[in-house]
This record gives structure tokens, sequence and C-alpha cells, in this order.
């Protein structure tokens, strides 16, 4: 259980130097906070209106004092204010989260579903001209970006279809279901392209793996059918660097909605972390940033803990 | 070496991956020493949005500037980004995983958690920060990829470099009275190259994908220089009418990322057989 207890271990360490390194990365923006947060209109003020406000948002104090005051504001679910909404940071977040997550989740259930059959397909036919086409398929998709992806969906779309997939607009999953998928499909697509090929990849190597082992070739003499050994026998054990993948890209695909949101003009998290990085809303940077990274490193260990459940080989040996 | 060579020229997606990376490395050259056929920067009034034909192999743009020569001019600036940015991971990374190894306990543990606390950004991510920070331009976007891709060479380099250090002929070395900075470069060195090798590649692949999407969303290369994520992204709302602005930017990115995937994969067949499974 050593790895285990490791692991929980660094967690909130890790944690803590990201909090340390996206606070100071924001202090390193050159100019002075009051100025960022009011543009042109800081030239405006008087020199007591301007210490009046440094106070109010504590920017007089030492850095150190100020990284303290901002780390027990977080343990209170307190992110700061944004200087674009006036509103709290973590209000706008939680707002605009939901949409983000479904996209991720989405086109976790594209890649996955796409890319696990036609790894084990490719696997079962290795070397086979079927082998082959996946594979070069896979290839292509993997350095195919999102954004290349999404325009010619766009493209393809309004050309031959003479539709515009629904831009701007996001209705909440609970509120109509079915409307809330549409909306999201091609978005979702566009960010699990890439992904399914890795999917592929992977899901087919391991799978060639798993079937060159002992067990399997038990189960064959057996007289388990063709179809009983891949999906009863191989899978459940090829699935494994499969789940670690999805949960590393899982992050992954939560930073490529950035991208995403971008093409689509959805209004989730990525279009907000890049909309406060051209309105230079700092503490919206820091709190979106820093709320993504918080979710990423979540299900890396959840992950990583998942792992150890699954296979039993890990948790003596660390990695 | 030659044998290396040989080898990888029989490997079809090394061959494929070789040929498109020197086509790229052919523009690139021409784009730096400034032979495209058409001033890219140049507005032919007149020849505005037109489609390919025998003088503009590519078409125009709204402006009239020519898409095939700002494509060239496009490659050469992802190509210097890339090759720079990778080149700068690559240095860092590699010193920070040989020395995280070879002084362990400690100064692996701090070494390797501050990496670790880079890599619990997702890589765009990280890169958007740096670029909120700096402002955008060609200097910010080859750190922000700097920045992204060294603790992904600290960690290719640390895991081998301490199993190496186990091995008899460092100890030997050591005996023998070697320096520490020969045995870190000759011993340790010359024996992750092969890792190394396959890692630059795909990096490369990865910091012209985060280049272009960088420039697509308008914090890369900043205008009037020609970028590829730029041209695609400007294409979006003149896709119907001039779709050729779209269609070769966007296999411009799609076949470069290709060309050093394949050859990413080729050597690391080649080189390492057992690295297969473990690929991400």
């Amino acid at each position: 259980m050593n790895y285990v207890v490791q692991r929980l271990l660094t967690f909130p360490l890790i944690l803590l130097g990201v909090s340390v390194l996206v606070f100071v990365s924001i202090r390193l923006v050159p100019g002075d906070a009051i100025t960022a947060m009011l543009g042109t209109e800081a030239g405006l003020l008087t020199p007591d209106q301007r210490a009046a406000l440094a106070a109010y948002f504590g920017i007089d104090q030492p850095i150190w004092s100020q990284y303290l005051r901002w780390l027990t504001g977080l343990f209170q679910g307190d992110l700061g204010i944004s200087s674009v909404y006036g509103k709290p940071v973590l209000a706008i977040i939680l707002e605009r989260f939901p949409l983000t997550l479904q996209l991720a989740l989405m086109s976790m259930v594209i890649s996955l579903s796409v890319g696990i059959p036609l790894g084990v397909f490719a696997a079962t036919r290795n070397e086979k001209p079927s082998d082959l086409i996946v594979r070069m398929l896979a290839m292509l998709g993997q350095s195919t970006p999102s954004f290349v992806i999404g325009v010619l969906i766009i493209y393809v779309l309004s050309v031959f279809f003479g539709m515009v997939p629904a831009m701007g607009t996001f209705t909440p999953l609970f509120v109509d279901p079915l409307a809330s998928i549409g909306q999201l499909i091609f978005p979702a697509i566009t960010l699990g392209f890439a992904f399914a090929a890795s999917v592929t990849r992977i899901s087919r190597s391991a799978m060639l793996d798993v079937l060159s082992d002992d067990y399997i070739r038990t189960a064959r003499s057996k007289g388990a059918s063709q179809r009983s050994v891949v999906w009863r026998h191989a899978l459940p054990n090829a699935l494994i660097p499969v789940v670690t993948l999805a949960g590393v890209e899982f992050g992954y695909l939560l930073g490529g909605a950035v991208i995403v949101e971008q093409i689509f003009a959805l209004p989730g998290l990525g279009r907000l972390v890049l909309d406060a990085i051209t309105q230079r809303d700092y503490a919206l940077v820091q709190g979106t940033v820093l709320f993504i990274a918080f979710n990423f490193l979540l299900v890396n260990l959840l992950v990583d803990l998942a792992y150890v459940a699954l296979d039993p080989r890990i948790r003596i040996g660390s990695r | 070496m030659q044998k290396l060579f040989r080898a990888f020229l029989r490997h079809p997606s090394g061959r494929i991956g070789l040929a498109i990376i020197s086509l790229y490395l052919i523009a690139a050259l021409l784009g730096i020493l400034g032979i495209t056929p058409h001033d890219p920067l140049k507005l032919f009034a007149i020849d505005r949005l037109k489609p390919p034909n025998a003088t503009y192999w590519f078409g125009t743009d709204l402006l009239g500037r020519d898409t095939f020569s700002r494509l060239m001019v496009g490659i050469k600036q992802s190509m210097i980004i890339a090759f720079s940015s990778v080149a700068l991971a690559t240095l860092f990374g590699t010193i920070i995983g040989l020395l995280a190894a070879w002084w362990g306990t400690l100064w692996d543990g701090i070494l390797m958690r501050i990496m670790d606390v880079l890599l619990a950004f997702p890589a765009i991510l990280l890169a958007l920060l740096i670029i909120a920070i700096v402002g955008p331009g060609t200097g910010t976007s080859v750190a922000a990829i700097a920045i992204v891709y060294t603790p992904i060479f600290a960690r290719v380099v640390r895991g081998p470099a301490l199993s190496l250090k186990q091995r008899d002929f460092v100890d030997a070395a050591r005996t023998f009275g070697s320096s520490q900075p020969y045995i870190l470069s000759r011993h340790l060195l010359l024996n992750l190259v092969a890792p190394l090798a396959v890692q630059v590649t795909l990096a490369l692949a990865w910091a012209l994908l985060t280049e272009a999407g960088l420039s697509f969303l308008g914090l890369g290369t900043q205008p009037p220089t020609p970028s590829l994520g730029l041209m695609l992204a400007e294409s979006k709302n003149l896709m119907t009418q001039a779709p050729w602005l779209m269609i070769f930017p966007a296999l411009t990115i799609m076949l470069g990322i290709l060309g050093f995937n394949l050859t990413g994969d080729a050597l690391r067949d080649i080189l390492d057989p057992r690295m297969e499974r473990r690929e991400a």
C-alpha cells in the first residue's frame, strides 16, 4: 500500500506548488494591479484613492502575506472578484463549468466507443490490410489538431448539408437533455477526434500484448471461441492501459476545450479563460487556471488509485 | 549510424515521414531566404479572393495576398518556433533529469516535484498562463512551448538515468577517477540518445500543433507575419466563398504534424521495440 500512501501525500503538496506557481506568475505581470484592473481610468485616481484601493484589495501587503490571505480564501471557496464581471470568480466558474464538463464527458464517450472496438478489430486482424487501414487512419487522426477538424466539420455541415451548427447557445442538460446533447455533439466530435485515434492505437497494442499471453492460449486450448477469447478473456486486461490513458486525457480534454469552445463560440470554461486573458482579468485567469489544474490533478489521482485497484501488481513496487 | 539510417529508410512510416519533413525543411529554408513565388505581404488589390490558378497556385486571400507564398513563410515560422522550443526543452529537461538522477534523494525529490507541478496543467493552459503574463508573440510561443515540454524530457531522462547510474560501467568509471561531468555526458547521456531521439521527434509534432493552436487563438504569431494557425482562423468567415483559404492551411498543418509523428514512430520501432507498449 506504499504507493497509495505516497500518492495521497504528494497530492496536497503538488496542489500547493500549483497554487504558488499560479499566484506568483500572475504577480509577474508587468505594471501594477490597479492599472491592470481599471485600465486607462486608473490615471484618473488621486494618490489617496489609489492607496485606498490597494488597501481594499490587500495589495499593499508584502507578497507572502498576500499569498497566505489568498490561500486561506481558497479554503473558504473564495477565489477573488472578477474585475470584468464584478462577481465572485468561483460563481462565474461554476456557471460555465457544466458545459465544459459535459463537452469533455461526451467526447470521452465518443472516443472510447469508437476507439476501443476499432483497436480490438485491428489487433485481431494483425498485419492484414484491414489492420493497416485502421492504423493509417489512427495515425492521421492523431495528427489532426482539433481546430482543423472543427473548421472542416463546420465547412462540411454548411456547404454539403446547408446547416449551421448551433453556436453561442447552450441549454443545460437537465433543462432539455436532447437539445443539450445535440448542441454539443459536433464540438464533442471535434474535441474527441484525436483522442479516439490514440485510444485505437493503445487498445490495439494492448490487445496484441494480451493476446500473446499464456492464459489466452489456455483459454483457446480449452475450446473457447474466438469471440469469447477476445471480448471475455482478453479485453478486461487490455483495457487497463486504456483506462490510464483516458484518465490522463480527461484533463487534456478540459484544456482542449479552450480551442473547441472558441471555434463553436460556446460559453464554457475554456472560453472564459481565453476572454479573461484578453481582457486582463487576472483574478479570473488565476481562478480558472487553478480550478482546471485542480480537476486535472484530482482525475489523475483517482485514475492512479483505480489503476491500483484494477492491477494488484502495482501495489508493491513504486513507479 | 549508417545501419540505423538504412533501417529507418526500410521502415515505411520512416520513409514517408522523412520525405514530408524534408519537404517542410526546404519550404522553411526558401521562406527564410525569401524565395517565394510572390511577396507574402504584398496586396494584389485587383486579384482579391482568386481561386487557385497558374499565377497564384493556392489562390489569394481577402486582401489579395498569395496563399502559397504565405504558407511557405508560415511553415518557416512554425518550424523555427517548433525547433527552438523543443531544443530548449530538450536541453533543460535533460539537465534537470540527469541531475535529479545523479544527485538522488533530496534533490531528486525537489526537482521532480517541481516538474510534477508543471505537469499538473493541461499543456495548452500552461502555455496560455505564460502568454497571459508576457503577452503574445513569437518569443513567448517559444518560451511557453519549451516550459510545457521541459518536465516531459526531465521524466524521460531521469528514469533510464537512474538505472544506468547503478550499472557496473559507471562504477568502474568512478573508480578510475573520471570526473562527474565526464561520467554524466559520456556514460549516461550517450546511452540516453535513443529514448531522447524518439521524444524529440514526437515533441516536434506537438510543438507544431501547439504553435498552430496558439496562433489559431490569436495568441501566437502576430499579424502581419503569416502563420498557419492564423490563416486557418481567418478562413473561417470566408469558407463558403473561398474554401481554398481553409483547405490549404488545414492540410499544411496536418501534413507537417503527420510527418513528425510518422518519423517518431519509425524511430521508436527501430531504436527501442519495448517502448511500443508504453506509448501514450
